[in-house]
């Protein structure tokens, strides 16, 4: 465990008094510490184009009552420093009389070892992977005009302190390995992206020369692409593919049902608990507890244990994901979901991996029902607008379908549609669920977290697609 | 209180020693610290208060044409020595690039000029309240807002960039942001819309009542919309969804992007690629400007460019390394554009809209769908029919598509630029684009 009060004039008894003095009539709060190590290698245009190494170390001071939240970050650990933040914690809640809930959950399990994967390969190691990579590459298709590839990787340790002296603490490793290519042929150019990732050692996901499909599939996105046809403009049929894909439902369902959205009702599924949002056979979870995924976490950025919480089932609407704040406004439990980018930010409830699970069709089955529509097989950004429901994503692999026959691939297009009726479209799942290769970060109120997501293949039976062909 | 020049000159110089007695043939540092204080209300009633504290340093360390970086915001000297040991250790082992170099001296900044950029102000968080009270109360008169957020963020930052060539220079700049995003909800729909001010000098920021009541007139407009066949159609784009497109335009003229040929206007210098009447222009030495420097992240100087003329591409925007790679000299432009701006049209907005019997009034857009390799951009939108110059009804759920290289040829502007952002457009229109609709 990191030494947070190393070389500052701080004891864990002045820490501890001053948290349980500042928090003594709130209604919740803590001080949160971290300290993280992260580095990132880039490869680019034949060169090593940076290596940066960073390590960052702070706390930030949370002091809830009711429902207002008085937050204080700092990145000097010093006994000035912390009593400043309590002073300006205090003058915010001037007059509040709450009583601290001390109850907070406990679990034996770890999702991910206590490893920092920097340390466990070596830099040079790590420049030859990158050489090798840009190598192969550019000797494996001429049309290849730009090679870039990276390593980025993470230790991430925290201590949570509570009022009355309780702490919890916990190491996060996190890693990620991203290879994008870029080709020209005839005076056309595209790029194809891929990348692995996770809480584990670059070595994991390394072995077995496993870099070499990392470029393959980067290659063979930007070949499809190169191909590409204008894009269809209109509503029709859509298949999904497995894995990735499912971004779609991280936006256009799984942001709708974060505590917060919900509580203040700016969600269009606040009023929907209980009732089908769904077609019978759509059930989707949120799992914190998946072993090394990119999601995944111990205890989440208060405390709680994370776990696996089921959003829908069969169709009917149970639960929302909640952190501390909103659990307690709504008369609810903590789903562990309580998350934040770092120290310099307050907690939001958030998603962690987030999946459709397995119905009983196969991908052939959609294909095959489809007189025109699209096969959408991987996708880059997307985003919702909460309170319309409206969501988008962007095709970067995508396939016109003309009578049940997949057809040429597709210029990247933007697909919309509507976040609580979009699962009502749902007409087949496939029995191939998918876990994503462990890329995602997702954003909201300027936060990025890593997350994961999984799906089978899906049918959806109408969704705009905004190509430029009518 | 702020972080003082002397204490930022003083951790500087202590890291452009050590790394130079540990043998870095170059050296760069960069000091700055940034206080910031958020309160936001929801609903009429404070929701949460922020207070940030930040201190953050990074270096570069060379060896010949190595280079590598750290950075961290631990400023405590022992740290800092563990950190400049393994950023020199991480250089001598990262292979040489030729391109590698601190900026040309005779190209940095000599003297630097006052820009106003720092407004000394402090509201109290009490007087950020009584802001917050005054736009959220209006901005809930009508009884279709059914939810209000707001937030009132006071920032001031210090920094000091230095380098081994004797480059020692920084200053300081504050900015006072606040915001309303407001719902509104009708028997057929729940919508969300936004206002934002933010200046260097809480003097120019917009009063809440203004901001509380454009949020919300600008909410209510969106209720009951209605989605519309797909079609080719002319739209017309929101200022702030232009800027947008100002900013994609200043990504694929970096330099960057120019070097690593993944941009659509890569060889396009002295091409046009604007219909004729578009001016583009780059100031940094805006009084009170909101993007204005003195110098860039490097400490190269910049002046004004004239980016784009009569619809002619003139200049990539351009770094140090680069600039050393494409044979160009940095324009200081290392961190992008600076106060970007279309010149203003010629037309007004109300003659723009009247301009095609029927056409698209874009207010938002979702997604990230610009493809900077190809020119591609395809993104979901809200905004209004318009017909006959008129505004129809609300649209929502369609997306708009076509490649930049095409629609920049096809843009008309409105007369109606401010200098609002530190990226600014007039209204924009765009004749003959796909929608997908229904």
């Amino acid at each position: 465990m990191s030494n947070f009060f190393n070389k500052s004039d701080l004891t864990r008894k002045d820490v501890d008094e001053i948290v349980s003095d500042t928090l003594k009539n709130c209604d919740d709060g803590e001080l949160y510490f971290e300290d993280s190590k992260s580095e990132s290698i880039l490869l680019d245009d034949n060169k090593i184009k940076s290596s940066n190494y960073s390590s960052d170390l702070g706390f930030g001071f949370r002091a809830i009552s009711n429902e207002v939240v008085a937050y204080s970050h700092s990145n000097e650990i010093s006994k000035d420093a912390l009593k400043n933040s309590a002073k300006n914690l205090q003058s915010t809640l001037k007059s509040i009389k709450g009583t601290y809930n001390h109850e907070i959950p406990k679990t034996n399990n770890k999702f991910y070892d206590d490893i920092n994967p920097i340390e466990q390969k070596t830099l040079d190691a790590k420049l030859e992977v990158l050489n090798k990579v840009n190598d192969y590459l550019r000797k494996k298709d001429t049309t290849v005009k730009q090679v870039t590839a990276s390593f980025s990787g993470e230790q991430k340790s925290i201590e949570i302190i509570r009022s009355g002296g309780e702490a919890l603490t916990d190491v996060r490793p996190l890693i990620r390995f991203n290879v994008s290519v870029m080709l020209e042929k005839n005076g056309r150019k595209e790029t194809g992206v891929y990348g692995i990732g996770g809480r584990q050692s670059y070595d994991d996901y390394l072995k077995n020369d496993n870099w070499k499909n990392v470029c393959e599939e980067a290659l063979r996105i930007a070949s499809v692409n190169l191909d590409s046809k204008p894009a269809p403009a209109g509503e029709m049929k859509v298949v999904l593919g497995p894995g990735w894909p499912a971004i779609l439902i991280h936006e256009a369902i799984g942001h709708g049902l974060e505590g917060d959205f919900n509580r203040k009702k700016t969600s269009a599924f606040h009023d929907l608990m209980g009732q089908k949002v769904a077609s019978e056979e759509v059930t989707i979870v949120d799992d914190g507890t998946i072993d090394k995924r990119r999601g995944s976490l111990t205890i989440d950025d208060e405390g709680t244990p994370t776990e696996r919480t089921v959003l829908i089932e069969n169709g009917i609407l149970k639960n929302f994901m909640q952190d501390r704040l909103n659990a307690r406004l709504m008369n609810t439990r903590s789903t562990g979901s309580g998350r934040r980018e770092n120290y310099k930010h307050i907690v939001l409830p958030r998603m962690r991996n987030t999946m459709m699970l397995s119905g009983n069709q196969t991908q052939d089955e959609m294909i095959k029902s489809v007189d025109k529509g699209i096969f959408a097989v991987s996708f880059g950004g997307g985003q919702v607008d909460i309170t319309s429901g409206k969501f988008v994503f962007n095709c970067t692999e995508a396939y016109e379908i003309n009578n049940g026959k997949i057809g040429s691939p597709i210029k990247g297009a933007t697909l919309i549609g509507d976040g609580p009726s979009i699962l009502k479209e749902v007409s087949m799942v496939g029995n191939d669920m998918m876990m994503d290769p462990g890329i995602g970060t997702c954003g909201k109120a300027g936060q990025g977290v890593p997350v994961g997501v999984a799906q089978p293949s899906i049918l959806i039976d109408k969704m705009t697609v905004g190509g430029t062909k009518l | 209180m702020i972080k003082d020049q002397e204490y930022l000159k003083s951790k500087a110089s202590y890291c452009l020693d050590l790394a130079k007695k540990l043998g870095a043939t170059d050296v760069s540092v960069t000091v700055g610290n940034s206080i910031s204080e958020t309160v936001s209300f929801r609903n009429k009633v404070l929701d949460e208060s922020n207070r940030s504290d930040s201190l953050a340093i990074s270096i570069d360390t060379y060896l010949g044409k190595k280079k590598s970086s750290i950075s961290s915001s631990n400023l405590l000297d022992e740290n800092l020595k563990i950190l400049i040991e393994k950023c020199f250790e991480t250089t001598k082992i990262t292979p040489e690039d030729e391109f590698n170099s601190l900026p040309d001296k005779e190209l940095v900044a000599k003297n630097v000029k006052d820009l106003n950029l720092y407004d000394q102000s402090h509201l109290e968080n009490d007087k950020k309240i009584d802001y917050l009270k005054e736009l959220e109360e209006t901005a809930s008169i009508d009884k279709k807002i059914i939810n209000t957020e707001s937030g009132f963020t006071e920032n001031k930052s210090n920094f000091i960039l230095a380098n081994s060539d004797g480059f020692c220079n920084g200053y300081k700049s504050s900015s006072f942001t606040a915001s309303c995003v407001a719902v509104a909800k009708d028997e057929n729909s729940m919508e969300r819309d936004y206002e934002f001010t933010s200046r260097c000098h809480l003097n120019d920021i917009i009063d809440p009542k203004n901001l509380g009541n454009i949020a919300a007139q600008q909410t209510i407009k969106k209720l009951s919309p209605k989605k519309i066949g797909s079609d080719k159609i002319s739209i017309i784009f929101d200022k702030r969804i232009a800027k947008g497109w100002l900013s994609s335009f200043a990504s694929a003229i970096s330099a960057s992007a120019i070097a690593r040929g993944t941009s659509f206007l890569k060889d396009k210098i002295d091409q046009q690629i604007f219909s004729e009447s578009i001016n583009i222009l780059d100031k940094p030495d805006l009084i009170k400007g909101m993007g204005s420097q003195c110098f860039d992240s490097e400490g190269v100087r910049s002046e004004s460019l004239k980016l784009v003329e009569r619809g002619i591409l003139k200049d990539y925007l351009v770094d140090t390394y680069n600039g050393k790679k494409l044979n160009l000299k940095s324009n200081g432009r290392s961190g992008g554009s600076t106060n970007l701006h279309f010149e203003n049209g010629k037309i007004s907005f109300g003659e723009l809209l009247k301009k095609n019997s029927r056409s698209l009034y874009i207010t938002e857009t979702i997604g990230h769908g610009t493809n900077l390799v190809t020119g591609d951009y395809s993104v979901g939108a809200t905004g209004f029919l318009v017909e006959n110059g008129e505004i129809k009804h609300p649209v929502n759920e369609i997306t708009i598509a076509g490649n930049f290289n095409d629609m920049f040829k096809n843009i008309i502007l409105a007369n109606d630029l401010e200098f609002k952002y530190s990226v600014n457009s007039p209204t924009m229109m765009v004749e003959s684009m796909t929608v997908a609709g229904k």
